[in-house]
């Protein structure tokens, strides 16, 4: 049995800040609205019993996917004006749509989720997810670590950019280099007017 | 009257439905269509965490654990082509991007 103040409270919340995130004509009130969105739900998660997914909703998604949207949201200048003009055009379709998969989903899930839930087993529900992740979900675990890894190596990849033009240095041509390409000796005859060119008598001293 | 797992299988229904008719009303701006998926992320989660409530198993807040893993992958990388994209184009319009099509 959930709570029913807050149950609907976060409810209520989660639908204006969905509708906020759908209806909004500029991108960082929508970036913004998900995150009360997130806020929302995570509520939802700690009243139906998912203590630390509830927290890791908050610390990785509202911490760090919102402001990656958000950083994304400010580089790039988009023209709300011209991307807005297909909103009212296609709002028929789109309440269509949403109404007939609501009462779809609403239809199909009937009678599943009826009656008291079962209590969970004893203990820290943090401690119990840990022991099941790291027991019978040990291998997708890994695979989800390097699911991340993939991410930040194909993020990394796609955005670097390597200008022309731009000096800078390279260490491993640096290293390279031997004595001979940078230092040259010449041997001077001991009298020369200033300003000369260098007498045939000058020899090149290679070392 | 009593709030159980059914309730949040409705709202969850809600939101998965706001978020599909985002989908249509948004269609040319690709980054609140990315926005759109991540609510329908949750929405989805948000269910795994009523069944889990429902029959007191945890396994389905394990899948959800998984699915914020991929979905916050899915995300970086899906704002970082958006970035290349932007770069490339100047444009993030979602009907301008017929290059593909040859």
């Amino acid at each position: 049995m959930l709570p029913a103040l807050p149950f609907y409270l976060a409810s209520a919340f989660l639908i204006g800040a969905s509708l906020g995130v759908v209806g909004s004509r500029n991108p960082v009130y929508a970036a913004l609205f998900l995150v009360l969105a997130f806020v929302s739900a995570a509520v939802l998660w700690l009243l139906a019993g998912a203590e630390f997914l509830a927290m890791a909703l908050v610390v990785v998604y509202v911490g760090a996917v919102m402001v990656l949207f958000l950083f994304v949201v400010m580089m790039i200048d988009v023209r709300l004006a011209v991307l807005h003009r297909s909103f009212v055009r296609y709002l028929p379709l789109g309440v269509l749509v949403a109404v007939a998969m609501m009462v779809q989903i609403i239809a199909a899930l009937r009678g599943l989720a009826q009656g008291a839930g079962h209590a969970f087993p004893e203990g820290g529900n943090t401690e119990a997810l840990g022991t099941l992740i790291y027991t019978r979900f040990l291998y997708p675990f890994e695979i989800a670590g390097l699911i991340l890894l993939l991410a930040i190596v194909a993020a990394i990849a796609l955005t670097l950019r390597r200008r022309e033009g731009t000096r800078h240095q390279d260490p491993g041509r640096q290293v390279l280099v031997r004595k001979q390409d940078r230092l040259r000796l010449w041997r001077l005859p001991p009298h020369q007017a200033s300003g000369e060119q260098l007498p045939a008598s000058a020899q090149r001293e290679d070392t | 009257m009593n709030v159980g797992a059914g309730h949040l299988l409705v709202v969850a229904a809600v939101v998965f439905a706001i978020a599909v008719a985002g989908f249509f009303l948004n269609r040319r701006n690709v980054l609140l269509l990315l926005m759109a998926i991540e609510l329908i992320l949750l929405a989805v989660n948000t269910n795994l965490v009523a069944f889990a409530y429902q029959h007191g198993d945890l396994t389905g807040q394990a899948v959800v654990f998984f699915v914020l893993t991929v979905a916050a992958a899915e995300s970086a990388i899906g704002l970082a082509i958006l970035v290349t994209l932007f770069r490339n184009r100047g444009s993030i319009d979602v009907e301008e991007l017929g290059r593909l099509k040859g």
